[in-house]
């Protein structure tokens, strides 16, 4: 286990380092990408640019920017471009904000996941099957905005059901989960479409396994075969791709919708400060990103462990 | 003395997308209290599905049934789940051909046996570990206690069909249907497992269905034999009547292609020419006619299964040929067996019987 877990931080070093060089690339390729003419101001003389990329370090060779800019991200001393705000300290003020949008959508679709699954793989071929999947692939196909703005139309504008927009913190719980409702609907349609195809695709699967079979001979309710040994063995795929999603989502897919529902977390801060061209930001939320999948993926692989003895024995976890 | 368990026309079919397969045709049988009762037949004869039919576990959308299997006054046929529910595993319990795929592999043995246990007999999680503990010891698996919470994985193939079988006898069952239990075990493993079931029904008296496509096995420990052919019952007696006095020229092609040590080594091993028939598309009279070198006329009927000997009352066969003509010409080089030739050579010569 302690092996495992450090290989993984070795891992998670390297990921960090790459995506990190590759960001702060692509920002020093894009045209119009000076810095330091729009931080010198709309007025500003040659000399004024001048001082400003002197003072900021923009006239050194950029191995010795992106070294200085790691360090100070490492030290806590990031400060963004545009706001001249410290990066981390907004970025922990946002990130109840994308954990609860991300966590909760990641529940909501887990278990409309498990349950449009199992329901469907256990009446494969029928009716059931064919309406739930058809459900799936509408909820795969519409893109999360696309439903954001849906939502938004009937339950808020027509109906008044839910706020359109917004945030409330969890000292309020229900002004929280009902701000929350419809992203977490929003971002989870896509993966419950998803996890559903998974699930069913593995309880068909696992229906025709000899152990199915045994258990059916030992006389156990239909109830017991399903939940301890069908859904019970299916659930591994699952909780694989749970760590990944969720980590995918926390450094990505969150962006389209804390926009669409205006919700001050990370997506949006990332979404304000690409739009700004406001390099320290975008550096610190891609390596945010980075390190969730790797620690996510890391949480899963564990779980996965747990799940499958199978595995413990054939890794060195 | 009534049967354990009494199959009357058991008639099995699946709808298929290309038509309507006739798994099991009329096949009937019993079984009684202590008998070691033999199924053999090769792939696709239908053994495996009848054993499923018994525990109602061959049931599904497109699949049809009739007939009777009465166990006691239950009718296994046509209970209701709940009513098997009771009956699997409790009373009646199996064990599969495969042992590496038969247990769940994310479950630990011990528990896995404790399951079946506590579905049928209301004993706490303890008292249930402790018997599964015992039944692991019984059946030869050593440090049983410790064994118990290992994964399946952690076994070899002969120690999880030995697990199989401990599950298999939690609770006491009356009777034991094992679905070539040996099958994907080395020979070694093979005479231990068998043993160990013979044993079993010796000292408690349950009454056993070894389903086999290996005559050995059967010649080993059974009682009565049963031979399937393509969905049929062709021959069915006591051991000695089907490995003595075959009547079926199926069983002496069965008993013909058994690799002798007692004799000189033959230059090929003998062999049944031609595969056995689709069963979407029988054959219109006896299903093997169409690999039997000594098929006649008559043969594009339907043999009825009866008894032809009236000393052996209880020796059943389903083949046209005159017990005189069979007992001439199973004899194939001083042994039972079916002539090397191929079927259709014979065709002409064998019509003239």
């Amino acid at each position: 286990m302690a092996r495992f877990l450090a290989r993984r931080l070795a891992s998670s070093v390297l990921v960090l380092f790459t995506v990190s060089v590759l960001t702060f690339l692509i920002f020093e390729v894009i045209p119009n990408g000076n810095p330091a003419l729009r931080l010198a101001g709309r007025t500003a003389t040659s000399a004024n640019i001048a001082a400003v990329e002197k003072a900021y370090g923009f006239n050194k060779p950029i191995y010795i920017q992106y070294l200085r800019t790691m360090g100070q991200i490492f030290t806590g001393k990031i400060v963004s471009y545009a706001q001249n705000l410290n990066v981390l300290s907004q970025l922990k003020q946002d990130l109840p904000v994308t954990a609860s949008l991300v966590l909760g959508a990641a529940v909501l679709w887990t278990l409309l996941g498990i349950l449009f699954g199992l329901v469907a793989g256990l009446n494969a071929g029928g009716k059931i099957d064919t309406g739930i999947t058809v459900l799936n692939f509408v909820g795969i196909s519409a893109p999360s905005f696309v439903i954001g703005y849906v939502l938004i139309y009937f339950l808020s504008f027509k109906f008044h059901v839910f706020p359109s927009s917004g945030y409330v913190g969890l000292s309020d719980p229900l002004g929280w989960a009902d701000h929350l409702v419809m992203p977490w609907f929003s971002l989870a349609i896509l993966y419950t479409g998803i996890y559903a195809q998974v699930l069913r695709a593995s309880v068909v699967d696992t229906l025709g396994e000899d152990f199915v079979r045994t258990a059916r001979a030992k006389g156990l309710s239909r109830r017991r075969v399903v939940i301890h040994h069908v859904l019970r063995t299916s659930l591994t795929q699952i909780v694989s791709l749970c760590g990944l999603d969720i980590a995918a989502v926390l450094g990505g897919s969150a962006i389209i919708i804390e926009v669409v529902f205006n919700l001050p977390g990370i997506g949006n801060y990332a979404a304000q400060s690409i739009g700004a061209l406001d390099v320290p930001p975008v550096l610190v939320i891609t390596m945010f990103g980075a390190f969730a999948v790797v620690v996510f993926s890391t949480i899963a692989d564990v779980i996965y462990a747990v799940l499958d003895p199978r595995v413990r024995a054939g890794s060195s976890l | 003395m009534t049967a354990l368990l009494e199959v009357e026309d058991l008639d099995v079919s699946f709808r298929t997308e290309e038509g309507v397969v006739r798994a099991v045709d009329h096949v009937s049988f019993s079984l009684q209290r202590g008998e070691l009762l033999g199924i053999v037949g090769e792939s696709g004869s239908g053994k495996s599905v009848t054993a499923l039919s018994l525990m109602g576990l061959s049931r599904g959308p497109n699949a049809s049934f009739s007939g009777r299997v009465m166990f006691g006054d239950l009718d296994l046929l046509t209970a209701a789940e709940r009513q098997l529910e009771r009956v699997r595993g409790r009373r009646i319990a199996m064990i599969f051909q495969d042992p590496m795929t038969a247990l769940n592999p994310v479950h630990r043995v011990g528990d896995q046996i404790v399951e079946q246990i506590r579905e049928h007999e209301g004993v706490s999680r303890r008292r249930a570990l402790d018997r599964a503990v015992e039944l692991l010891d019984r059946v030869g698996i050593p440090r049983a206690r410790d064994r118990a919470r290992a994964y399946p994985h952690e076994f070899s193939g002969g120690m999880r069909q030995r697990v199989m079988i401990a599950m298999a006898l939690s609770c006491s069952p009356e009777i034991l249907i094992a679905d070539e239990p040996t099958t994907a075990l080395d020979v070694t493993t093979q005479a231990q497992i068998l043993a160990e079931i013979d044993k079993l029904r010796r000292d408690s008296g349950v009454g056993v269905i070894l389903i086999t496509h290996d005559l050995g096995v059967i010649a080993d420990v059974a009682d009565r034999v049963v031979v399937m052919y393509a969905g049929r019952v062709v021959e069915q007696g006591s051991l000695a009547d089907i490995f003595y006095d075959p009547r079926h020229p199926y069983t002496w092609g069965l008993l013909g292609s058994v690799p002798r040590l007692d004799r000189a080594r033959p230059a090929r091993l003998p062999t049944i020419p031609g595969s056995p028939p689709s069963l979407l598309h029988p054959p219109a009279g006896c299903h093997f006619a169409p690999r039997c070198a000594w098929r006649f006329e008559a043969c594009s009927g339907v043999p009825e299964l009866s008894a032809d000997d009236p000393e052996h009352t209880e020796h059943l066969g389903r083949c046209w040929l005159p017990l005189g003509l069979a007992r001439a010409r199973r004899v194939v080089d001083g042994s039972i067996g079916l002539p090397v030739a191929a079927a259709g050579d014979r065709a002409g010569t064998s019509s003239t019987a």
